[in-house]
């Protein structure tokens, strides 16, 4: 610790601390611009000059170390001085349309302004005039009004990944810009619009809808991905309006990613349902009283249950339900004497139910990705699926030289230094992670598991061989399963040599997690009991009544036209949705209008094993009802016990362990290997990845999201060399073909798609006849 | 003013000739292992040296072999005043006009060549020949007045002689 | 006399061959560095050496020489740097083209030296932009060096090795300044870094680096031969040695002229042949368009060193003396001045990005006949709101003409002001702007 003085206080800082740190510390506001806590430090703006003692003159405090015995004065005439000074050079050529502004009222010139500004200008020159750029669909840009602090610049290098913008030119020409005009395309784009500190950068989104102090703002958390980002979100007349991050340092930091921070736009789609509709005579839909549709609904499960016992009646959750939904789902089914409930719709093997010690999470925080010197993920799209985790990682990468591994039959661009990648297909990803294990084994001189031992075969390949080398070197490790790992049809196997991989290297172990609540549905016990089929049994062997839960039958499962058709023939299906949909339509009997996050009290349980609650922030539209709220009354119209709930804090309170960290487990028992196929010759395999901007219904319908490049159709990727194996172009229209009927689309060239395999993106109408994630394709030309 | 000639090296993009990424490779090799993006402005001269002028396609060809972001290497291209990110004539002269060439007779020097190409600064002759500049400081200032011809040819102690030998030569390059 | 050709040697005509390497070898060049590598002369040696002989950076702040390589980290385990700064461009600065024009092996023997005593791997020397016959000039040299073993991989068959580059600049003066070059170097914009850290810890590559003036390296060679106190005593105490000085503008032989520091001005001004066709002196920066302007009869008196110039009001910098007669308009000469400020200022800091703008735009005015009274004021706050608050020192460099301008010429100025025209009459300036009767120089 230091002991130095500012502005006569005594301040304590750590040893390699700045004087603005330092100052901030002792909470003495020193005014800035360009400096940014999470950002490189620029010292460009000059606006935080403090005077120091002994310097012949004032120096930035955001760049000056601090030193022993250090004497600083941040509002001493000369301070002072060059302050005014830089703000009297900063506002020359600032347009002052402050009324026009959105950022009026949360802007830091404006702010600093009032402080150091002079009341009239002695400017008398023609100001400097940019032209606006396009940055995409949601970062507005009014280019005049920038101050070139090159935050925006400093976070697309440095946090995004890739420098996306650019400060061209130089002197007062000066200009930030893109190449050519190109959009900002990363899925942390909207973090610009946060750190700008003038109304260059706005929301285009929320351009001109309010301002600022017209807001309420609520904290919430994020519906979206398994990080669970904290989220502050902006009402106005009851409408959200905009979406902000929630700072906090062991979670999304100060950031959102774009998905986040811009799917509230869906709140206001003209496909929200805002009133229960019944099926009435083929494909009429009416709309009904909730007395009506709740009846109707009771009562046809009572006869169902009655003629076909309990175990006819399946319930579906979204992943992407909250605690206390998914709870009372299973329970009202538990009651209805029903063992069928699952909320892993995307999942193929399930055998690992039967062997899995406690829920699975992500098994470390996200602090110590920190310190890691190696991870390694199998099956994941980690910077869609979870940017913020992906930001996490390449952080370390970046900064501490964390090794980055993956297997997997995807190896798209994550923005960081990447160690070794085997780039597999999916049949051959379990045998990566046994050679990896038994390479490992011998690298550090420790033995495979019994079990396990006569299971792994032949030589490791090169890179299986280089994993194992990094991981045995490596004293602080992860072996992280992703998203299609948990999809893969033998998720249990790679399960169990994620485990024996992480047992050997001594590494941490865990799954990212597809949803907001992925851990919350294991911790509630949304699952098939010993007698209740699983997600994709309840589609394989049909059930007479269905209730799903915020999820839509075409897009939500693993193999969307299977799931719509077995939902079809039911004699009941009941839907709990947000929104009214073409294949909800087609599927369901009953629409009951459930409330998205923002009008519900709820928890979600992040990757983390975080239980986070939030209340609604706006009231619900219309007829709307939180889906907690229409279970019960379901649970008492059909006379069930236990669903006296008076709010949804005694739902969570029964619904969750007290000690949520001590469920939360990521072993599993021994599971014996599947036979792989070998895929025919001739076909090719499938890789299926839900694209960031299709995975729920939510983001599904924000307007704004949907034009970015993320949410471009899926396209037929492929490497060159499988390119050419099919005779197939790059742009070519191919048919593809699979289980399902076949679908045209666009073929596209990806050298991060494993050989032999074509890449197509679920969640999506294009693709949805095609059928499961995983299998045999052909693709031909049309 | 822009030339036929140069309007259409706008619309049409060629990939740069092997000799050029040549001469680049031969100045990656002066830094050290992955640092090949200090070979930017090199890369960028080359590339200019072939083309004429520096098209946008033509910073990210340069970019992407040197394995850097394209909007860096615009930074680059817009930050030095000697590439040019327009068309520019086959002949570039650029006039220094910084004080000690201005006391030396740089203003009489850029008014006979406007006069004798008939072009103000940052203009090109209809015929796409020539372009003239105003420059900044070349650092030759003991043999005011001075221009330089396409970047890299220094002409000191110019007279009205002098130029008019000049023109003719490069007119009939 | 005190005029001396260490640096800058003797030759008729265009200098011919004299800058290759058999030339310079016969000129004794290259035996320091021999004597040194045969010897394994300690560094500190060297250094003491280069202390006791008072040499200072060429570059323009003059900081010892000696001091600055001592800086550099002895044990760092990894890559150390050695840059020489051929990035010449302030208006009235052109030795460094001369001395790489004639003597460019006297700067790669200087780079090598220096390698040697600092345990620098690596070199580069970075060369203006607008000079690219002399960079190919280098590159040439360079290749002799390296083919004479002088260069590269254990040199003259010691395990000494230092690999030395030529990088070529593109038009940015901001790049002279040291950490702009680095970042040049680096290949991004030039802008300069905030320091600390200094180069000599974290240089280009975050690896330890010390960047000198070409006239710098160049000198240190002779000052190696010819011994620190014998170098010292060339010059005066606190200037050691000899200095190129650049003399520019109205004057009748322009030129580099290579003398002893604390040579008075006025013999400078005999040697480059006096005032052009007789006219009167006027003013002189005497150290680079960054220094601040003297009127004649101040610097008529001063000597040729670090302290009197500093002492008169100015700088000595890097010896660049432009020289104005009485046909010039000061007015005219600022508003040009300025507008090389604005146009080559990096664009980075506050008070520089919008400060030299600012500035240029108010004598724009006053300069065409659209002053105001208050101008005068405002340009004097302006200029004062720049200086010291800037990272690199281009902010104080585009603030201090003004300064000195209305310091010493204020009434040029009003007079600009109030009579929308200039106190030196239109035709007697174009007398002033006319070619001088050079013979002009094939190129």
């Amino acid at each position: 610790m230091l002991e130095i003085e500012i502005d006569g206080k005594a301040v304590q800082a750590p040893d390699g601390s700045t004087v603005m740190e330092a100052a901030t510390l002792a909470g003495i506001y020193i005014p800035h611009f360009c400096y940014h806590k999470k950002l490189s430090i620029a010292a460009s703006c000059r606006m935080c000059l403090v005077q120091v003692e002994k310097a012949p003159k004032p120096l930035p405090a955001c760049a000056t170390p601090v030193t022993n015995g250090m004497k600083v004065w941040t509002r001493s005439e000369s301070a002072v001085k060059a302050q005014k000074a830089v703000m009297e050079f900063l506002l020359i050529n600032h347009p002052l349309d402050c009324p026009v502004c959105d950022q009026g009222g949360e802007c830091q010139l404006q702010d600093i302004a009032v402080g150091y500004g002079g009341n009239a200008s002695r400017f008398h020159e023609e100001k400097r005039v940019w032209v606006n750029k396009n940055y995409g669909p949601l970062i507005s840009s009014d280019a005049c009004r920038c101050i070139n602090c090159t935050r925006c610049v400093r976070f697309t290098a440095e946090i995004g990944g890739v420098q996306e913008m650019g400060q061209a030119y130089r002197g007062d020409h000066a200009e930030i810009m893109t190449f050519l005009g190109r959009s900002v395309d990363s899925e942390l784009s909207g973090n610009v619009i946060d750190l700008c500190p003038v109304g260059a950068l706005t929301s285009k989104p929320f351009r001109y809808r309010a301002r600022s102090w017209e807001l309420t703002r609520r904290r919430s958390v994020s519906p979206h991905d398994a990080f669970g980002s904290g989220l502050v979100v902006q009402t106005h007349r009851d409408a959200v309006v905009r979406v902000l991050p929630l700072a906090n340092d062991e979670l999304n930091e100060c950031w959102l990613n774009d998905k986040d921070r811009f799917s509230y736009e869906a709140l206001a789609s003209e496909q929200r349902l805002t009133l229960p509709m019944m099926r009435r005579d083929g494909d009429n839909w009416q709309t009904v009283s909730w007395q009506i549709a709740l009846e109707f609904i009771a009562s046809t499960l009572r006869d169902v249950v009655k003629e076909q016992g309990g175990q006819a009646v399946g319930a579906l959750a979204s992943p992407h339900a909250t605690v206390e939904e998914m709870f009372l789902l299973q329970k009202l089914v538990r009651g209805l004497g029903s063992d069928n409930v699952d909320f892993r719709l995307r999942r193929t093997d399930f055998r690992a139910d039967a062997v899995r010690a406690g829920a699975p999470w992500l098994g470390m925080k996200v602090v110590d990705i920190h310190d890691l010197n190696d991870v390694l993920v199998v099956g994941s799209f980690l910077r869609k699926d979870a940017p913020l985790l992906c930001q996490k990682v390449r952080h370390s990468a970046l900064r501490h030289g964390l090794r980055v591994h993956t297997v997997g039959p995807n190896a798209e661009n994550w923005l960081m230094p990447m160690g070794t990648r085997a780039l597999v297909g999916p049949t051959e990803m379990v045998d990566t992670l046994a050679q990896i294990a038994a390479a490992l084994a011998k690298e550090t001189g420790k033995t495979l598991s019994k079990s396990l031992a006569e299971r792994a075969k032949g030589e490791p390949s090169e890179a299986a061989l280089a994993i194992a080398r990094s991981l045995a070197e490596g004293e602080k490790t992860a072996v992280w399963l992703g998203n299609l790992a948990e999809q893969h049809p033998r998720a249990a196997e790679l399960h169990l040599w994620g485990q024996e991989i992480a047992r050997l290297a001594g590494a941490a172990f865990g799954f990212i997690g597809e949803a907001a609540n992925s851990v919350g549905g294991y911790l509630v016990d949304a699952l098939p009991g010993a007698q209740g089929l699983n997600a994709s049994e309840m589609i394989v062997a049909p059930r007479h009544a269905y209730i799903l839960l915020g999820a839509e039958p075409d897009l939500d499962f693993v193999d969307g036209a299977a799931t719509v058709a077995a939902l079809a023939r039911a004699r009941l299906t009941v839907a709990l949705t947000a929104f009214d949909s073409p294949g909800l339509r087609q599927a369901a009997d009953v629409m009951l209008p459930l409330a998205p996050f923002t009008e519900t009290s709820g928890t979600f349980v992040n990757c983390l094993g975080w239980a986070q609650s939030f209340n609604a922030v706006a009231p619900p539209r219309g007829e709307v009802r939180p889906g907690w709220k229409i279970l019960r009354v379901l649970g008492n119209l059909l006379e069930l016990p236990g669903f006296e709930y008076a709010d949804s804090e005694s739902v969570r309170a029964e619904a969750l362990p007290a000690d949520v960290a001590a469920k939360l487990n990521n072993a599993i028992g021994d599971v014996p290997a599947a036979e792989e196929i070998a895929p025919r010759a001739g076909s090719l395999q499938r890789v299926t990845d839900v694209p960031i901007h299709f995975a729920d219904p939510l983001v599904r319908r924000a307007p704004s999201l949907q034009k970015t490049k993320d949410a471009a159709a899926p396209a037929a990727r492929m490497s060159a060399a499988t390119l050419a194996q099919v005779g197939v172009a790059a742009g070519d229209k191919v048919r593809v073909t699979g289980v399902g009927d076949p679908v045209e689309l666009v073929a596209e060239a990806d050298e991060g798609v494993a050989p032999g395999c074509v890449r197509i993106a679920a969640a999506h109408p294009t693709t949805v006849a095609l059928g499961p994630f995983f299998g045999e394709l052909t693709v031909e030309r049309v | 003013m822009e030339s036929e000639e140069s309007q259409m090296s706008k619309s049409e993009f060629k990939p740069l000739s092997q000799e050029a990424l040549r001469l680049i490779d031969r100045e990656i090799a002066k830094y050290p292992a992955g640092k090949q993006q200090s070979a930017v402005m090199s890369a960028l001269r080359i590339a200019q040296q072939e083309k004429g002028w520096l098209a946008p396609e033509t910073i990210e060809e340069v970019a992407n072999y040197l394995g850097m972001p394209p909007v860096a290497a615009w930074e680059v291209a817009t930050f030095y005043n000697m590439f040019d990110l327009e068309p520019v004539g086959r002949h570039k002269i650029t006039v220094c006009t910084n004080l000690p060439c201005m006391l030396s007779g740089s203003l009489h020097v850029a008014a006979y060549l406007k006069e004798k190409l008939g072009i103000e600064f940052d203009e090109t002759t209809a015929d796409g020949q020539f372009t003239l500049k105003e420059g900044e400081c070349m650092g030759a200032c003991g043999d005011a007045p001075v221009l330089l011809h396409n970047n890299h040819q220094m002409c000191a102690r110019v007279s009205k002689d002098e130029i008019d030998r000049r023109l003719a030569e490069w007119r009939s390059q | 006399m005190s005029a001396h050709a260490l640096i800058l040697p003797k030759f008729d005509g265009d200098g011919g061959d004299v800058w290759r390497l058999e030339n310079y070898v016969a000129r004794g060049g290259y035996e320091v560095l021999k004597k040194i590598v045969a010897e394994k002369t300690p560094a500190e040696a060297i250094i003491a050496e280069l202390k006791a002989s008072g040499l200072r950076g060429r570059g323009g702040a003059g900081f010892p020489t000696g001091l600055k390589w001592s800086f550099m980290p002895r044990s760092f385990p990894g890559d150390k740097f050695v840059v020489c700064n051929s990035d010449e461009g302030e208006p009235g600065t052109f030795k460094d083209r001369d001395i790489l024009r004639y003597n460019p092996h006297a700067v790669i023997e200087g780079m090598i030296i220096g390698a040697w005593v600092m345990g620098c791997t690596r070199g580069y020397n970075y060369i203006h932009g607008e000079i690219f016959e002399i960079y190919q000039r280098f590159e040439a040299a360079l290749e002799e060096a390296r083919a004479a073993g002088l260069l590269g991989q254990n040199i003259l068959g010691s395990d000494f090795s230092f690999e030395l580059f030529a990088h070529h600049g593109y038009g940015a003066y901001v790049c002279g300044e040291e950490t702009a070059l680095l970042e040049s170097l680096e290949g991004k914009k030039g802008q300069p870094r905030f320091k600390p850290p200094f180069p000599a810890s974290y240089g280009i590559y975050g690896k330890p680096t010390t960047i000198n003036n070409t006239e710098t390296f160049a000198s240190v060679p002779f000052v190696l031969k010819m011994g620190g106190e014998a170098y010292l005593a060339l010059g005066k105490p606190n200037s050691g040695g000899t200095k190129i000085f650049s003399i520019s503008g109205h004057v009748s032989r322009p030129g580099n002229y290579e003398l002893e520091l604390g040579t008075p001005f006025a013999e400078l001004l005999q040697m480059a042949g006096g005032m052009r066709a007789g006219r009167k002196l006027k003013a002189v920066i005497p150290g680079g368009s960054s220094a601040p302007v003297l009127p004649a009869d101040i610097i008529m008196d001063c000597t040729l060193d670090f302290d009197a110039i500093s002492k008169a009001g100015s700088m000595l910098g890097s010896g660049a003396v432009i020289v104005m007669d009485e046909t010039t308009c000061m007015v005219r000469a600022l508003e040009r001045l300025s507008y090389f400020y604005h146009d080559e200022s990096c664009g980075q800091c506050t008070p520089c990005r919008e400060g030299s703008g600012w500035l240029y735009r108010i004598v724009h005015r006053i300069e065409h006949g659209m002053g105001r009274e208050e101008d005068i004021d405002l340009l004097r706050s302006v200029a004062d709101n720049i200086p010291g608050r800037t990272i690199c020192a281009l902010g104080d460099a585009a603030a201090g003409p003004v300064k000195s301008f209305l310091k010493h010429f204020e009434d040029e100025f009003i007079y600009h002001i109030e009579h929308k025209e200039c106190l030196v009459p239109p035709a007697r300036q174009e007398d002033g702007f006319l070619i001088p009767d050079y013979v002009s120089r094939p190129c």
